[in-house]
């Protein structure tokens, strides 16, 4: 479903990725790890097609970075889930309309939004604030909100960069414990972070690790070996 | 629908910005109003002026009843003339008395008329300029009835110089304020765009397709065009009354100029938006 063939990405002035490979399956669970400017971020931005490989090839549920077209992009991502370590979330809208927004854009019906919302908040533990606004919420249910938006239109593989950096320890158990339901349901994750004791936590989960720009260990190909 | 829900909501949520954006539209399009008003009176004080262009052919004393009449019908089946009126010598006396009362016992005193016969020749309005003017009276002294042929020529052609001047001066003058009022719609669009940036980010984020984003800005540009166009003609028109009758007689512009008017701020509103858009779309 996912497959690097060989990328780089080179920027004015440093190279982000440098030769990186790697192929991820349906319901795979794949840390990022390594150290701020590894290229953890950048992997993420092409995944996403916010960024195109200077060489070699992304391709992502069939959709290939060297041909995809703009048009291509945006229903892409409808397949893609993102969230961020700070959010994201509009600041004048409550927990629901945030959710909503997400479907609205992408062109559902008005009928169908408000049961999926209601689900989407359920399924994320925050049905009983779906009218609050994002500044009445902790950073740990903010991160809900944005997750439930990530997931709003079903996609087949959810991208985090970096999604418990703002929270605190029990905060990010609740998220993680979250991200493993996801998965558990069938949607891929990849999930960017330095946080290692997070990793050791999911033996289950394949490690990829960036040094530099370049894949310096990968759980999978040890496991092989 | 989307759209026109989405460029509601941005009324409802930012009806300050709106109005702040609205305002400089609408002061923009202010001066363009103001300028079609000046441009329309003195469009108009130049056509009065022009339609006072006549050509006067004097006829010898010696001609014909049936010569005139061919001179008369020759001169009328040309496509640049108008009208022709023949006056004959009684006429022009006639109304010279009338004309010129003053002098009524001087015309009382005479033994004869002295005052020859003429043809007064009305020119089309479209070839009404000078070199049009100079081909019928060049046509009409041709004739070998006609003894002498007046328009004025010095004073024909320093009217339709001034016209020419006042036309060039409006399309360069008019195109200047009009993109002028683009520019301004455009930045005051862009700073509502700018304040918008997350909410578009977000909807590159999800999926959301161009025209997606695209539709309620463009909307939002024609309202505000709109609302602009609508306070720049609510402006125009209060200056309009105020300078009228105190300071000029000035006369209110054409209502298709008004149409056509409010049709610009709005397309103006929605092509600055367009362009902003595009912009943000691409860099994002």
């Amino acid at each position: 479903m996912i497959r690097f063939e060989n990328v780089v990405k080179r920027y004015a002035r440093a190279t982000a990725l440098d030769g990186v490979s790697f192929q991820l399956a349906k319901g795979d669970f794949c840390f990022l790890t390594g150290h701020s400017g590894a290229g953890k971020s950048t992997v993420l931005k092409l995944l996403h097609m916010a960024e195109r490989p200077t060489s070699g090839d992304v391709r992502v549920s069939g959709y290939s970075a060297s041909k995809v077209r703009r048009r291509d992009v945006a229903r892409l991502r409808r397949k893609i889930g993102y969230v961020f370590q700070d959010f994201r979330l509009l600041q004048d809208r409550s927990a629901a309309q945030n959710v909503a927004f997400a479907l609205e854009v992408t062109g559902v019906r008005r009928s169908e939004i408000r049961p999926r919302v209601a689900k989407l908040l359920g399924q994320v533990g925050l049905a009983a604030k779906s009218g609050a606004l994002p500044s009445q919420l902790s950073g740990g249910e903010q991160q809900r909100v944005a997750v439930a938006r990530a997931l709003a239109n079903d996609p087949l593989v959810l991208l985090a960069d970096e999604p418990t950096g703002n929270l605190d320890e029990r905060a990010t158990r609740g998220i993680f414990d979250l991200f493993r339901e996801i998965n558990a349901a069938g949607t891929a994750i990849v999930l960017a972070t330095h946080d290692l004791e997070l990793v050791r936590r999911a033996a289950f989960a394949r490690v990829l690790e960036l040094d530099q720009g370049k894949v310096v260990f990968d759980s999978a190909e040890r496991g092989a070996a | 629908m989307h759209a026109l829900r989405e460029a509601l909501a941005a009324f409802r949520r930012a009806p300050l910005l709106t109005a702040l954006s609205a305002a400089m539209i609408g002061l923009s399009l202010l001066v363009v109003g103001l300028f079609g008003v000046a441009s329309w009176n003195v469009s108009r004080v130049l056509d009065d002026v022009e339609a006072r262009v006549e050509i006067v052919a004097y006829l010898r004393d010696s001609a014909s009843p049936r010569e005139v009449a061919e001179l008369q019908e020759a001169l009328a089946e040309r496509p640049d003339v108008a009208e022709v009126f023949y006056i004959t010598r009684e006429q022009a006396l006639e109304s010279a008395r009338r004309d010129m009362a003053e002098f009524d016992s001087i015309f009382s005193s005479l033994d004869s008329n002295p005052l020859p016969a003429s043809m007064e020749i009305r020119m089309v309005s479209a070839y009404r300029d000078a070199d049009g003017v100079r081909a019928v009276a060049a046509a009409a002294s041709e004739s070998p009835i006609v003894e002498d042929v007046r328009f004025g020529a010095d004073w024909l052609d320093k009217v339709f110089l001034l016209r020419k001047v006042a036309g060039a001066a409006s399309v360069v003058l008019g195109i200047t304020f009009g993109l002028v009022a683009a520019l301004i719609i455009g930045a005051a669009v862009r700073i509502s765009i700018f304040a918008r940036r997350e909410e578009i980010e977000i909807m590159h984020l999800v999926g959301a397709a161009d025209r997606f984003i695209r539709g309620p800005f463009l909307l939002e540009g024609l309202f505000t065009g709109i609302l602009g166009g609508a306070a720049a003609l609510g402006g125009t028109y209060f200056v309009y009354r105020v300078l009228s009758g105190r300071v000029v007689q000035l006369a209110w512009m054409p209502p298709e100029w008004v149409a056509l008017g409010l049709a610009a701020g709005a397309l103006l509103g929605m092509m600055a938006s367009a362009i902003a858009v595009r912009r943000y779309l691409r860099t994002a």
